[in-house]
């Protein structure tokens, strides 16, 4: 029989990347198994936003502790403190931001409301039609192109096993733990981590687990490089826009607009009937992108459950393994609540509390709420 | 309304499906970025020369304008389509032209892109006055303008001989024409190339007029180095081996202001790996191509590709094929019998054969060999776009980045505006050297939309911001 892991991450994201390197530092040897290339699902294509603005209430002490830690990953990531602002363009907007951002700034995020014209004394490529606004000096991004880059090295130092191009098909359970299958490799391990973002509902089917876990297709842009024309990461009221300009001059277009496709089925596609308003949007916030070119748009997976809430715990009836996904906003999460994670699968007392995936989910009314 | 065909692309490929289409009954759309029809090869005069003396093919490019303009089916020039999305019944095509935007719905789409130029990295090729062997035949048929005053044309291919012919003819001085090849390769596909005389003479004149000028043609040799100081100055050449490696030193150096250069075509694949449709990867075609029958049907319902995109094999068969797919498609949509369409695709289908062999036999001539990657340097930037050199590649490859979309994440490397047109084969070559890959199992990065880089306020357009459809806010 060949070498049996401690533990067998299945999904080199972020969660799985990070929460490899927590189980390692506690003495764990970890594999980490990827379909595709480490880094090139969610956490490789997302846009990079590291801003509090956007951050859901409760999840705000981990973001808070999530910067900090992409902070002092700082250049090898791309990290930049930029600071934020968020658009209302009409009085509705306006409220919409001032209900929620005061609830964010009392979850600890330092976000202050201010006026149209400040906005665009901070910003002066906004356009004046902008009525109201928030600040957030403390946010950021940071260059999620190079997650992968990151984590192999990281991985590598950390004498971590790492099989690419290893898409799990198969899980078996024995007395011994679990045997993994795929591309022709079999890998043994006592333990399991389940960290395969989109894909989770279908890998714990695998163990004929079945997760409430759906995935969202976020569309993101990128233009050519240009001109400076902003410094900070513009949003919008509704949290249905990220944009910023990267220190190369080209500018990030986000905002979580849904494309096509689910993570069963390829890639996921573009679609331009969400494209271009997505596109709109920016170009109404910072007119002078107009002239900017599209060089590409592109779509990434984005997993969640009915409550928008991580999963980050055991996996509902069955020894030994584990869970961590879902997570809004996980990039800018990502490095802190994997070391909870990680934390919890050595036994230790996590620091903040985790997200159990054995909690009830009313799927009815999270149908509701997105549509 | 919902068209029967859309064509993208009225070169050889295009240009002869939308006539055939039309006469078939489908209702057709043609569309291309250029201001008329002809492509590459019989690529339209601009509207500065339009005085200058006809040439061979633009000629033949007439004829074909000719024969489309009789024939009824809408077309639009100009246009740059960017997006093709694939619905339950058919396709949408989104398109920027000179009156906004376009969108065009069609039950069945027709690829006819075309190529694009291959071009490996050599030392010095960044530097103004390097064009590539296309471009400088675009430049030329185009806009009478010349590359440059002393021209080296270097590479490898047909397009060598007449890129340097039409520098010559248009009264230009060609200082020397360096092929990689032996001469031999061209004796020795020479029973390909009889099938075809008309081409085959062609070819034979090109040669014959460059002997006669008094132009160096040199075989199994290559570009060391192109140097100067804001621009081309000085470009010294050396003899290489059987597969395109440096030889011994370098044996000449001479004075040049531009340096024409090119390793051959690659089907151009944005469109149907967008799509979705399966490609594979065959050196003798080019490279990447999408998964095709015989007649152009891709393993996506309704999408067929005909011409150079398809494989390339040149212009002769480019027209057959576009012929041939469009029948087919007319039979798939019913318009045609099968009986019909055996009438009509049968002399077609005899002929094709020959343009064929002519045409893979030109393109099995620049299959790349292990010599293009050896004659760049460390230093030598691969990306252009985004400044990165061969080291800076192969660090990132050494480092465990051993696939196109992990190297692209990590490096950048074809982020910018080409969107890796030139430096995906060179970035394959090299990785497939350290990983001991073939450049079908290393494959080949994610295409996305846009095709074609386009401005963000063409594609908004005029919009009131009551009528975004913004979706209710992210959960709190
Ligand atoms: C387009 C987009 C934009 C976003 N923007 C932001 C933002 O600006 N700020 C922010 O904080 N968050 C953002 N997010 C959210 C954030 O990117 C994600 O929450 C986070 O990256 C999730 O990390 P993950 O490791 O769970 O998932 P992923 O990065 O998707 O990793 C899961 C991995 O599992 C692998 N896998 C799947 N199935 C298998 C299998 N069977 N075998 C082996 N491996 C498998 C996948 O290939 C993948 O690499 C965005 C998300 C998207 C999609
Ligand atoms: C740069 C270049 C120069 C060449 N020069 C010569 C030559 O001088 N002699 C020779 O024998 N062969 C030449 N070739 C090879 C020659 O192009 C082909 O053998 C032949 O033209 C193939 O015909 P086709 O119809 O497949 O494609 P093409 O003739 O290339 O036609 C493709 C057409 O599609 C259009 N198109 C592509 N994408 C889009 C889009 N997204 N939106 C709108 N329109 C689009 C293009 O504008 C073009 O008109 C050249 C190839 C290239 C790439």
């Amino acid at each position: 029989m060949s070498q049996a892991f401690d533990i067998a991450v299945v999904g080199g994201g972020i969660l799985g990347c990070a929460t490899a390197l927590r189980l390692a530092e506690g003495g764990m040897n970890a594999i980490v198994i990827e379909k595709s290339d480490l880094g090139q699902g969610a956490s490789g294509v997302n846009a990079g936003t590291l801003s509090l603005q956007i951050k859901r209430v409760k999840l705000m002490p981990y973001a808070l502790r999530g910067w900090a830690k992409w902070q002092a990953m700082g250049a090898a990531i791309g990290f930049h403190q930029t600071g934020g602002i968020s658009l209302a363009f009409n009085q509705r907007e306006a409220d919409l931001l001032q209900e929620r951002m005061t609830m964010k700034a009392e979850a600890g995020a330092p976000i202050t409301l201010i006026s149209g014209r400040d906005a665009r004394a901070r910003e002066p490529g906004l356009s004046d039609r902008v009525v109201a606004a928030s600040w957030c000096p403390q946010d950021g991004h940071a260059n999620s192109s190079l997650t992968g880059q990151y984590y192999r090295h990281q991985l590598r130092d950390a004498r971590i096993a790492i099989r690419e191009h290893c898409p799990v098909t198969k899980i078996d359970q024995t007395d011994r733990g679990f045997v993994l299958h795929g591309y022709g490799e079999t890998i043994h391990a006592r333990r399991l981590l389940l960290a395969c973002g989109g894909w989770l509902k279908g890998v714990a089917a695998l163990l004929g687990v079945d997760l409430p876990v759906r995935a969202r297709v976020n569309t993101v842009s990128v233009t050519e490089r240009g001109p400076r024309i902003m410094n900070t990461v513009v949003g919008h009221a509704t949290g249905l826009l990220t944009m910023k300009q990267k220190t190369n001059g080209t500018v990030l277009i986000g905002g979580g607009w849904q494309g096509r496709g689910s993570p069963m089925n390829g890639r996921g596609l573009v679609d331009r009937d969400t494209l271009i308003p997505n596109l709109c949007l920016a170009q109404y916030a910072v007119p002078e992108i107009a002239r900017l070119r599209v060089l590409r748009s592109w779509t990434g997976f984005e997993a969640h459950v009915p409550d928008f809430n991580p999963l980050a715990g055991a996996l509902p009836g069955t020894k030994n393994a584990f869970v961590l996904g879902c997570v809004r906003g996980g990039y800018t999460i990502g490095p802190y609540i994997s070391e909870l994670m990680g934390d919890l699968i050595l036994g230790r007392d996590p620091e903040m509390p985790l997200f159990d995936p054995s909690r009830p989910f009313d799927i009815e009314t999270a149908t509701r709420r997105i549509l | 309304m919902t068209y029967d065909l859309a064509v993208i692309g009225a070169g050889p490929a295009g240009a002869s499906a939308t006539i055939e289409a039309a006469k078939a009954g489908l209702d057709t759309v043609l569309i291309d970025e250029q201001r008329a029809a002809g492509g590459q090869v019989w690529r339209a005069k601009g509207p500065a020369i339009k005085a200058a003396p006809a040439t061979p093919e633009g000629k033949t490019g007439d004829r074909l304008r000719a024969a489309l303009a009789a024939v009824t089916a809408d077309r639009h020039f100009s246009a740059r389509v960017w997006d093709i999305e694939r619905h339950t019944d058919g396709f949408r095509i989104s398109a920027i032209s000179p009156t906004g935007a376009l969108t065009i719905e069609t039950r069945a789409v027709l690829l006819a892109g075309g190529a694009q130029e291959r071009v490996f990295a050599v030392p010095g090729w960044t530097l103004p006055g390097v064009i590539g062997l296309g471009a400088a035949t675009a430049l030329m048929k185009e806009q009478l303008v010349l590359p440059g005053n002393r021209v080296i044309v270097a590479g490898v291919g047909p397009l060598l001989s007449f890129v340097a012919h039409e520098i010559i003819r248009n009264g230009g001085k060609v200082a020397a024409v360096v092929d990689l090849n032996p001469l031999s390769v061209w004796l020795r596909c020479l029973p390909d190339l009889i099938g075809s005389p008309g081409l085959l003479v062609r070819g034979a004149w090109w040669r014959l007029r460059l002997w006669a000028a008094g132009v160096a043609y040199f075989h199994e040799c290559g570009i060391r180095s192109i140097e100067g100081d804001r621009a081309v100055s000085r470009v010294t050449i050396g003899a290489v081996d059987a597969n395109w490696c440096p030889l011994g030193a370098a044996t000449q150096t001479y004075d040049a202001d531009a340096v024409c250069l090119g390793h051959g075509l690659a089907p151009a694949t944005e469109a149907s790996r967008l799509l979705g449709a399966d490609h594979q990867y065959d050196g003798g075609q080019g490279g990447w191509k999408p998964v095709t029958d015989d007649v152009g049907r891709t393993t996506v319902p309704g999408l067929f590709v005909a011409g150079d995109g398809a494989g390339v094999q040149g212009a002769a068969a480019a027209q057959l094929q576009g012929r041939i797919s469009a029948l087919a498609i007319a039979e798939d949509l019913g318009l045609l019998t099968t009986r019909e369409w055996r009438r009509r695709s049968a002399p077609l289908i005899l002929r094709i054969g020959k343009a064929q062999r002519f045409g893979r036999a030109m393109t099995a001539l620049t299959i790349p060999r292990p010599g293009l990657i050896e004659a760049i340097a460390p230093d030598t930037l691969v990306c252009r776009c985004e400044g990165l050199s061969r080291h800076d590649i192969e660090a990132e490859i050494r480092a465990g980045a051993n696939w196109p979309n992990a190297i692209k994440s990590g490096t950048r490397c074809g982020m910018g505006p080409c969107g890796g047109r030139y430096c995906t084969e060179t970035v394959t070559e090299l990785a497939c050297r350290i990983t001991g890959k073939t450049p079908g199992e290393f494959g080949i990065p994610t295409a996305r939309p846009p095709l074609r880089p386009v401005p963000i306020g063409c594609l908004s357009g005029e919009f009131d911001y009551d009528d975004l459809p913004i979706p209710p806010p992210a959960p709190l």
